[in-house]
């Protein structure tokens, strides 16, 4: 009875999950990556040069609200180098003592700049089409860091006799395979900094292992005290078991 | 037994003289007397209560840092996830929290149904549980909407839309519910007040629910009463002990999921801001609400003069409300389906049935989810409305056992199976 109880709580807590998760389009293909499993941590090469498709593929029409240019740390670079990248880039301020608004180098304590001011100018320059904000966009999409991957690689002709909108592109993998973005990567389309072949796979396996750190920065924290907790709770749990079975010797 | 302590230090003494707390606690929760055959089921109201502490504390530092405001809400979450110390810990409790507290109640739940831990004389104890239910669903779907993420916002305005199907004064309900003529901000302030204000509120109920226990007494899987001090053991050390044991088991299940598969049991949605002009492709509650969302979705056709969507809105809230009245709709005498032989195989055949609905309520209602939910909803009201006042008539109880001591020591004749079935509970 206990037995069967017990199997029917963990069959109704998976049954229901499972469905849940079960939400998206089109099965995407599996893949590993660096920063799965309960030790999992983001290759910290791979974020870098993730960071410089976003700089030169993806942040013309995407924004990265939530990072800040002092994240940039938590992918090996030094402050002075995420001082330095801070730097490249133009922010407003204001206003001064005089009323005035005015531009200044951006610093680490600034976000990430916007590549339009507004999401109509954002429509404006792209044919109709939001680019949606990447910050969050490894955990706001069924199938996470595989459906990314998949997507970016995914894009293939039409099938004969497809019907495609104006101005859309066929991709296998997203909800009704037509996507108002162009193909964004491209064979050698960037060169590595780190002398990296810059294959389609490559690229895409990059820029997603950033986007997944730039979802949850504090994954890694995560599962380190993760682990630690979890010793401290099956030690806690063996003692706890012995205390009870000596309370209850003389009952049975 | 019952004998009031002598306190020794003259504070505690001159205190208790004043106001018993001490005798009360040590009436209440040291000597008072458990039976001795409880198994680990019964440790599930334990951890219900834990889980309660753990979500009362996490949510107050939560709302430290959270603004509920419709332009700032889901980055001042986002702003907890990335800049406060900690904060993704404290939010991935409170979030998986919320899935972990309807866990353990469910369990709780269906192990008095399967013992029979509602029937006299513990009605009321049982009708105070299911006042729980209904305040536990009020207070997590009001704070699934306080992200205010894509699922938040559609969420919040498919179940606040029910209530426009009551007649008369339903238009009116919803625009109260909603501040306005629309979910927006309003709402969002309303329900996060609402959302710290009741969990208060079930500390109450669980108050009473507790004070109630403590009258009637625990039920046991044996279903029969304690009739003296050798059924029973006294709360401490012994179900301190084993309620530890029970805990540590919990954690480890509760803390597998905070830190390897936070958003497991969430949905990617939520991680997209609510925007009013983009409608989800399914919109679908969290995992606890499904199986209701199964019954609401079902009723597809009018019936007789009542429109389908109110007939849906009707089913849902009555497959809670109908739990009220369960022990009366019992008419069995004999407690525990341990002793009732066709009853044991009635509560699987539920139990699957919930199940059932419960990944009916997470697909989209069309072709066979929907006739297998309109299949399950169907035999769900059958359950409490046919066959348990029914079944109680026709079915022959095995004989009970004289005493819970009787099959634990495995003493007197005729009590083989009991005390082989007191050998399963131990191992």
């Amino acid at each position: 009875m206990r037995k069967a109880m017990m199997s029917a709580a963990a069959a109704v807590l998976m049954a229901l999950s499972g469905s849940a998760l079960a939400a998206g389009g089109v099965e995407v293909p599996e893949r590993e990556w660096s920063f799965e499993g309960v030790f999992g941590t983001y290759d910290r090469a791979s974020m870098q040069r993730g960071l410089q498709i976003y700089k030169e593929s993806c942040s013309g029409c995407h924004s990265l609200n939530l990072i800040y240019f002092r994240n940039l740390t938590d992918l090996g670079y030094t402050e002075a180098q995420a001082k330095a990248f801070a730097a490249e880039y133009e922010v407003q301020d204001g206003p001064n003592d005089e009323g005035e608004m005015y531009t200044r180098a951006a610093i680490p304590s600034d976000r990430f700049v916007k590549p339009f001011p507004n999401d109509n100018a954002a429509r404006a320059g792209n044919n109709g089409a939001l680019p949606p904000d990447l910050s969050l966009m490894v955990e706001a999409r069924p199938g996470g860091a595989n459906y990314l991957y998949a997507l970016l690689t995914g894009y293939a002709d039409a099938p004969a006799g497809t019907d495609m909108m104006e101005g859309m592109n066929y991709n296998n993998y997203f909800p009704g395979h037509q996507i108002a973005m162009a193909p964004p990567l491209s064979e050698d389309g960037i060169e590595y900094e780190d002398g990296t072949k810059a294959t389609v796979a490559q690229q895409a396996e990059d820029i997603v292992t950033f986007l997944a750190w730039a979802s949850e920065p504090n994954m890694e924290a995560r599962k380190k005290m993760g682990i630690k907790v979890m010793i401290f709770l099956i030690v806690l749990t063996g003692i706890l078991i012995a205390v009870k079975k000596r309370v209850w010797a003389d009952v049975h | 037994m019952s004998t009031a302590p002598q306190w020794k230090n003259p504070v505690v003494r001159w205190v208790d003289e004043r106001l018993p707390i001490f005798t009360y606690m040590d009436h209440e929760y040291n000597q008072f007397p458990m039976p001795r055959n409880l198994n680990y089921f019964w440790n599930f109201g334990a951890l219900a209560s834990i889980v309660l502490v753990v979500m009362i504390v996490t949510g107050i530092m939560l709302a430290m840092q959270y603004t509920p405001h419709v332009d700032h809400a889901f980055n001042s979450v986002e702003r907890i996830m990335r800049d406060v110390n900690y904060g993704w810990l404290i939010r991935y409790i409170h979030m998986n929290g919320a899935s972990m507290f309807f866990i353990v109640v469910f369990i709780h739940m269906f192990r008095g149904l399967y013992y029979g831990s509602y029937k006299a004389p513990r009605e009321l104890l049982w009708m105070l549980g299911v006042v729980i239910l209904l305040l536990m669903m009020a207070t997590a779907f009001m704070g699934y909407v306080l992200p205010w993420g894509q699922m938040s916002y559609w969420g919040a305005t498919v179940i606040t839309n029910l209530f426009s199907a009551i007649p008369l004064v339903g238009e009116w309900i919803v625009t109260l519910l909603w501040g306005g003529f629309a979910v927006d901000n309003a709402t969002l302030n309303r329900f996060f007040a609402l959302h710290y204000l009741l969990p208060f509120v079930l500390v109450g109920v669980v108050g009473a629910h507790v004070v109630s226990l403590h009258i009637t007494k625990s039920n046991n899987p044996d279903g029969i009463e304690m009739k003296g001090p050798q059924d029973s053991v006294p709360f401490h050390p012994y179900f301190t002990a084993k309620d530890s044991v029970g805990m540590g088991f919990f954690l480890i299940f509760f803390a597998f999921f905070v830190f390897f598969a936070p958003n497991y049991l969430g949905h990617p949605d939520n991680y997209i801001e609510a925007n009013a002009l983009v409608t989800p492709a399914h919109i679908v509650p969290e995992w606890y609400f499904l199986p209701f969302y199964a019954i609401l979705r079902s009723i597809t056709f009018d019936v007789l003069f009542i429109p389908a969507k109110l007939m849906g809105v009707i089913l849902m809230f009555g497959s809670i409300l109908i739990l009220f009245i369960l022990p009366w709709l019992d008419t069995a005498r004999v407690r525990s389906a341990k002793y009732r032989p066709i009853y044991k195989y009635v509560f699987w055949v539920f139990l699957i049935d919930c199940i059932v609905l419960g990944w009916v309520g997470a697909q989209p209602a069309e072709g066979t989810a929907l006739i297998i939910g309109q299949i399950g909803t169907f035999y769900y009201f059958i359950h409490f409305l046919v066959v348990m006042p029914v079944l109680g008539k026709i079915e022959t109880p095995l004989p009970l056992p004289a005493s819970i001591a009787e099959p634990v020591t495995g003493g007197g004749g005729g009590a083989s199976a009991g005390a082989a079935a007191a050998k399963m509970e131990k191992s």
